[in-house]
């Protein structure tokens, strides 16, 4: 490897700049004064005390729970269908069934979430936690058939065969040697949905009609001064959730990699 | 196995069916439905005959939408370009200097900051920026003037949406980088061509496709972003995503709020296409 001496303080510069405003939160969190601004006045841990005592902030983060779980399963569950179909069979109509099973990866989410709401508001259904689900399923959906077709991908072909020679069914054979490799592939699909919606702002804002979800219940603290101590808490350990959920997945992903024999290649996406 | 390409299709169809009804049902039938609302005659909260296409006309006609329309494509395409130059290096980096075995620590490193609340990272610069904020305070007890960004709606909203879609641009880049044949690099020195040269007439082109996806990668929730307006350009600069919302919930004007949604799906569709059109090109010279 060539030394590069600019490119690489560049980078950690740029790295700087992206991490920057997350390093901000510990230090306001821990900051002892009621103005969020330096000089800084002291250390306490009277926010996260504050937080923890808000019942609103409760009922919050339970339904956001109850969304993220519901969300996550969902889409892993409808993701697992479209990836194995899509890598283990040709069929008509698949590009275009494909293609709008990821539309929402390339269509601003406001539109997909005002669209479906034009509908809810002239069939006159309720907005509740539910209709938060669906939508969020649908922004969810295409991160799962991502990672999941690269799971099935990796998968050998002839394991399958030699299940069925031996006198497994269709059914059986996916169960015993299907499911098991793509096993890490789904943890990640799951952990990096309930990521993304318990994350996820517009759907839970306009299809939950009010209903205190976290991140609309964030959005409405922000604009009372006197409440933002307490939410740069919540951040926090928001933050640090994120970073262990993310870690998690990400190792999964790795241990998917190294069983199916593959070689490691990069992230995510 | 003895499978008839029949049974196969047959196969096919059936795994993908719940997957395929559920986005049928609530992804293709609703964007439908915004597109026959927006031909529609409106009152508050309902649609009727006749069919009409003045709901468009309309976006025209009123030189406030047509200026919401062309300052979100502004900010959006600024966005782009700030998000891809800053980008550009660091995949450089990664992929040209960094061991082979370290390249996925670098990329979860970059990646991170994007999994981590967006609600929590956009508010965050809210309070940065803000007045008397802590970017103001900090040059206040080093005795420099504050600079009071957030007055300036437009500066603080592609500042913060820069931000917040960095790590998107990142990867692609960083991909089509790892795919550019490093002995073609070490033949356009063995010719004779400086580094700099080599860079822009063999890697440059060669990674232009990446560059491109991230274009379109960071360009498409951007255009659509509600949150940064709403928050840190206090409401005053309006994007196209406030004014869907501001027409189809608070004037409940489902008509006129659906053509909006369609016009700015078809601004977003022929950005897309023209970013695609141009990576064709270098996709085309890569034979």
């Amino acid at each position: 490897m060539k030394k590069a001496p600019i490119l690489r303080s560049y980078t950690l510069v740029y790295l700087l700049f992206l991490y920057g405003p997350i390093l901000l939160l510990p230090i306001f969190a821990f900051n002892d004064g009621k103005v969020v601004a330096f000089p800084l006045q002291g250390f306490t841990t009277g926010w996260f005390s504050e937080m923890f005592a808000d019942q609103n902030l409760r009922i919050a983060a339970k339904n956001s729970l109850i969304i993220a779980l519901s969300v996550a399963t969902l889409s892993t569950v409808l993701g697992i269908f479209a990836a194995r179909a899509s890598v283990r069979y040709a069929f008509p109509g698949k590009a275009p069934l494909m293609g709008l099973i990821m539309l929402p990866l390339v269509l601003p989410e406001m539109i997909v979430a005002m669209a479906l709401l034009v509908v809810l508001l002239s069939m006159g259904v309720p907005l509740s936690l539910f209709t938060v689900i669906i939508g969020q399923v649908l922004i969810c959906t295409p991160f799962a058939v991502a990672i999941l077709t690269s799971a099935f991908q990796s998968l050998d072909k002839s394991l399958e065969e030699a299940a069925m020679d031996l006198g497994e069914t269709a059914w059986s054979t996916f169960r015993l040697i299907v499911l098991p490799l793509v096993m890490p592939g789904i943890m990640a699909s799951f952990l990096i949905c309930f990521t993304i919606s318990f994350d996820e702002f517009i759907i839970s804002n306009f299809l939950g009609s009010g209903q205190p979800i976290l991140s609309v219940y964030i959005f409405g603290q922000f604009r009372f001064p006197a409440k933002v101590p307490s939410m740069l808490a919540l951040g926090t350990v928001l933050v640090c959730m994120s970073i262990i959920l993310l870690g998690f997945a990400e190792y999964m992903r790795r241990r998917g990699i190294a069983k199916a024999g593959g070689k490691d290649s990069g992230g995510f996406l | 196995m003895a499978q008839t390409p029949g049974s196969e299709a047959r196969t096919g169809l059936k795994l993908i069916s719940p997957t395929a009804v559920y986005v049928i049902l609530l992804l293709a039938v609703p964007l439908a439905t915004v597109l026959i609302y927006s031909v529609l005659t409106g009152g508050r909260g309902n649609v009727s005959l006749p069919v009409t296409i003045e709901n468009y006309s309309e976006l025209w006609a009123k030189s406030v939408y047509g200026y919401i329309m062309v300052k979100s494509l502004m900010v959006a395409l600024v966005v782009t370009a700030i998000t891809v130059v800053l980008a550009y290096p660091v995949a450089y980096f990664v992929s040209f200097h960094v061991k082979p075995e370290r390249k996925s620590l670098w990329l979860f490193l970059i990646t991170i900051p994007f999994w981590t609340s967006y609600i929590i990272r956009v508010s965050l610069w809210f309070v940065i920026l803000g007045y008397g904020g802590i970017l103001d305070s900090l040059l206040g007890t080093i005795g420099l003037p504050p600079l009071n960004v957030a007055s300036h709606s437009i500066l603080s909203i592609i500042i913060v949406l820069a931000h917040a879609y960095a790590p998107f641009a990142v990867l692609p880049i960083f991909v089509s980088l790892e795919k550019v044949d490093r002995s073609l690099l070490e033949a356009g020195q063995d010719l004779g061509e400086s580094r700099w040269v080599t860079f822009l007439r063999v890697t440059l082109p060669l990674s232009m496709p990446g560059v491109i996806a991230a274009a379109l990668i960071v360009f498409i929730p951007t255009v659509g972003d509600y949150v940064t307006p709403e928050l840190v350009g206090d409401g005053k600069e309006p994007m196209i995503a406030n004014l869907i919302e501001t027409q189809l919930l608070k004037l409940q004007n489902f008509p006129q709020g659906s053509a909006f949604a369609v016009a700015s799906m078809l601004m977003v569709g022929i950005v897309s296409v023209a970013f695609v059109l141009w990576n064709r090109r270098f996709i085309g010279g890569q034979k």
